[in-house]
């Protein structure tokens, strides 16, 4: 009887429990013996791995999120649908990690409720506060009709299926104000963030760098959640967003190349020092690879390249992000920093839960669209009026309703 | 008026006077790193060359520390000093990242960690008084008073000794001016000091950015409010029309022609 409750030991379910073990210790030791005790931090390196990483990193790699959201429901186009819930619920998770991340962070995580009456709107920290709290409560408003469609609650789902319009656009907003708030902070070091990465227009390039990479997590979510459970979703949704992240790229690349050069700081690039080389390893991978490969069709529109490619876009992204709060600094703050093996390890510890809080989802809730076993004959009508709203569209299986 | 302090680094002998006052004063202790500011060291004296140049937080008239704290625990007072309030800190770093001159230090071994740095010994100055350091220098390297006086002072040492100091009062406009002041016989970079401040307040550069966001949520919710009403309105039209035709084409195949309806109404007559 109870063997069926006792889960089939195998590796990976074996290095998910050794990382889980490891990050309730590093959990432990943070929380109690301090920052001294578990980070390679100092007066001179303050942010480190868990800022770069799980902050930065989490933001933007949540960035799928607020563009697929305003896209369905205020553009209303309505093919990016199926891709919806689990869109919805990977920003609801990547936000979690920030919440997590910030939690370790913080020297006293039990004050982190001091910006809500605490205020200084003069700080980039204090918007940050904000947002992180706001959005995280949008994000899971916009997630809980799949929870309460399981629960069979009918009334929650109804209230939040009428508020979901003003709940997108408030979302694109405070998802708008923090992507680029996060380059805002790095604003008042002019001094000491390296010429190659500081400019006024950060909190523009942040921007920009976040929502292409939230369009490749998209891709790169699909790809492997098609792999671990089976589900596959549609090649030419993907595809088209393979599209959307080419243009961004190439955006964000005349962008970079621009500001380089109106800076004069295009000759810092060969100067063969080590901010050189990672800038030339973020953008060459990163920005310059993906664009080369999503310009070739036969790559763009094939299952494998695309993810290649949001593999590279989302690589060099959570370089630039590591480039900008911690390569970046080193030079002027006058010593060195690699993570300690525990902010490793914590880090690894958020990464793995938030993986297992993935799949637990897609096994339990209808993240995924339902498989039809076969298309319905298409009515005349249908035919002549594809654009149409369906009436009764897939009844209460959307993140957010209509 | 803002309170202020010159320190004439040609006049300073490397005594340690200042440092060892600043940590009676604060009750420091003495079991971390004394090499460079900490915990432990609210003020350092270095030898940089043939000049000793002490290092402390430099009180800036528009600090970056205060203007980044979320919660407002830093704050500069109109008498001169930048303070920390310890009960709001939630321990999020950016003043100790923000800081031009890398001046804020944390407790990095204690569980429940505080900022630290130099307070201006605000106690004394409020009070009328001066702080710990002014009071222990005995070669005057240290003064204390008002910013203005002080930077007449200097502006005397530079104009009745050329030879002896250089045209250049570091804290003057650096960062858009500091209450700390000083002088010194070499170009200011030759003895550590940092070369590539920009002149203005350092807070201006976000506040450019954030005093942008109210007008950016109210015309982009508004703008975005328009466009969700104005598609989904054309969605809905779209819907009434397929349904009208749709009813229209069930109701055709019983009774089609639309001569046929007309005649109808002839035969009730």
């Amino acid at each position: 009887m109870n063997r069926k409750w006792i889960p089939k030991i195998t590796f990976w379910r074996l290095v998910f429990a050794a990382i889980m073990v490891m990050g309730l210790y590093v959990t432990y030791i943070r929380l109690f013996k301090g920052l001294g005790a578990s980070t390679a931090l100092s007066d001179k390196v303050p942010w480190g791995l868990w800022v770069g990483f799980d902050v930065l990193c989490g933001v933007g790699l949540a960035a799928g999120g607020f563009t697929i959201t305003l896209i369905v429901h205020v553009f209303n186009i309505k093919k990016y649908k199926p891709i919806l819930p689990s869109t919805v619920l990977s920003a609801f998770l990547g936000y979690l990690l920030v919440n997590a991340g910030l939690i370790l962070d913080i020297g006293r995580p039990y004050r982190i409720w001091h910006p809500l009456i605490m205020w200084n709107p003069h700080s980039v920290m204090f918007e940050v506060a904000w947002c992180v709290m706001m959005y995280t409560t949008v994000l899971s408003l916009e997630f809980s009709p799949i929870i309460f469609e399981r629960l069979k609650w009918k009334k929650p789902i109804k209230i939040v299926k009428t508020i979901t319009i003003p709940l997108v656009i408030m979302g694109f907003i405070l998802s708008t104000l923090h992507q680029s708030s996060l380059g805002t902070v790095f604003l008042i070091v002019p001094g000491r963030l390296h010429p190659l990465w500081y400019t006024p227009i950060l909190p523009l390039m942040f921007f920009i760098s976040a929502i292409a990479t939230g369009f490749s997590m998209v891709i790169f979510e699909s790809y492997l959640s098609r792999r671990a459970f089976n589900k596959r979703l549609e090649l030419d949704i993907l595809a088209s967003i393979g599209r959307v992240v080419l243009v961004i790229l190439a955006v964000y690349f005349v962008l970079k190349t621009k500001d380089l050069y109106n800076r004069g700081a295009l000759k810092l690039l060969l100067d063969g020092s080590h901010e050189s080389k990672m800038f030339m390893l973020e953008m060459g991978f990163g920005v310059v690879a993906p664009l080369a490969l999503l310009s070739v069709r036969r790559i763009r529109e094939s299952q494998g390249g695309l993810f290649v490619a949001s593999v590279m876009v989302v690589m060099g992204f959570v370089m630039n992000r590591l480039n900008v709060s911690i390569t970046g600094m080193m030079r002027s703050s006058g010593a060195n920093y690699f993570p300690s093996w525990m902010e490793i390890g914590a880090t690894m510890f958020l990464v793995a839960a938030g993986f297992a809080l993935f799949a637990a989802a897609v096994k339990y809730l209808r993240v995924f669209p339902e498989e039809k076993p076969a298309a319905e004959p298409a009515e005349t009508l249908e035919l002549l009026v594809p654009q149409r709203r369906t009436p009764h569209n897939a009844g209460m299986a959307a993140p957010v309703g209509e | 008026m803002q309170k202020g302090m010159l320190i004439d680094t040609t006049m300073c002998i490397g005594c340690l006077s200042c440092e060892e006052a600043c940590r009676e004063k604060n009750n420091l202790p003495e079991d971390c790193d004394q090499t460079d500011l900490s915990e432990c060291k609210f003020t350092k004296v270095f030898q940089r060359g043939d000049y000793y140049v002490r290092k402390m937080c430099m009180h800036c008239i528009e600090p970056a520390c205060a203007s980044v704290c979320p919660v407002g625990a830093l704050k500069k007072l109109e008498e001169g000093p930048v303070v920390y309030d310890e009960n709001k800190c939630i321990g999020c770093r950016y003043c100790m990242q923000a800081c031009p001159f890398q001046v804020p230090t944390y407790e990095w071994s204690k569980a429940l960690p505080r900022v630290r740095k130099c307070w201006f010994c605000y106690d004394r100055v409020l009070a009328g008084g001066m702080p710990a350091c002014a009071e222990a220098c005995p070669t005057g390297a240290t003064t204390f008073g008002e910013r203005g006086a002080l930077l007449l002072e200097a502006r005397k040492r530079i104009a009745d000794t050329p030879g002896q100091y250089q045209a250049h009062i570091f804290g003057e406009h650096e960062v858009g001016g500091t209450s700390m002041l000083f002088l010194a016989a070499v170009p200011f970079e030759q003895i550590g000091f940092k070369s590539n401040l920009i002149q203005k307040p350092l807070p201006l550069l976000t506040w450019s950015v954030l005093s942008k966001i109210p007008d950016f949520v109210l015309v982009g919710g508004t703008l975005l409010g328009g466009v969700a009403w104005i598609i989904n309105r054309r969605m809905v039209l779209e819907d009434e029309r397929i349904n009208e035709a749709q009813k229209r084409a069930q109701e055709g195949t019983d009774d089609s022609s639309s001569l046929k309806r007309f005649l109808d109404r002839f035969k009730k007559n």
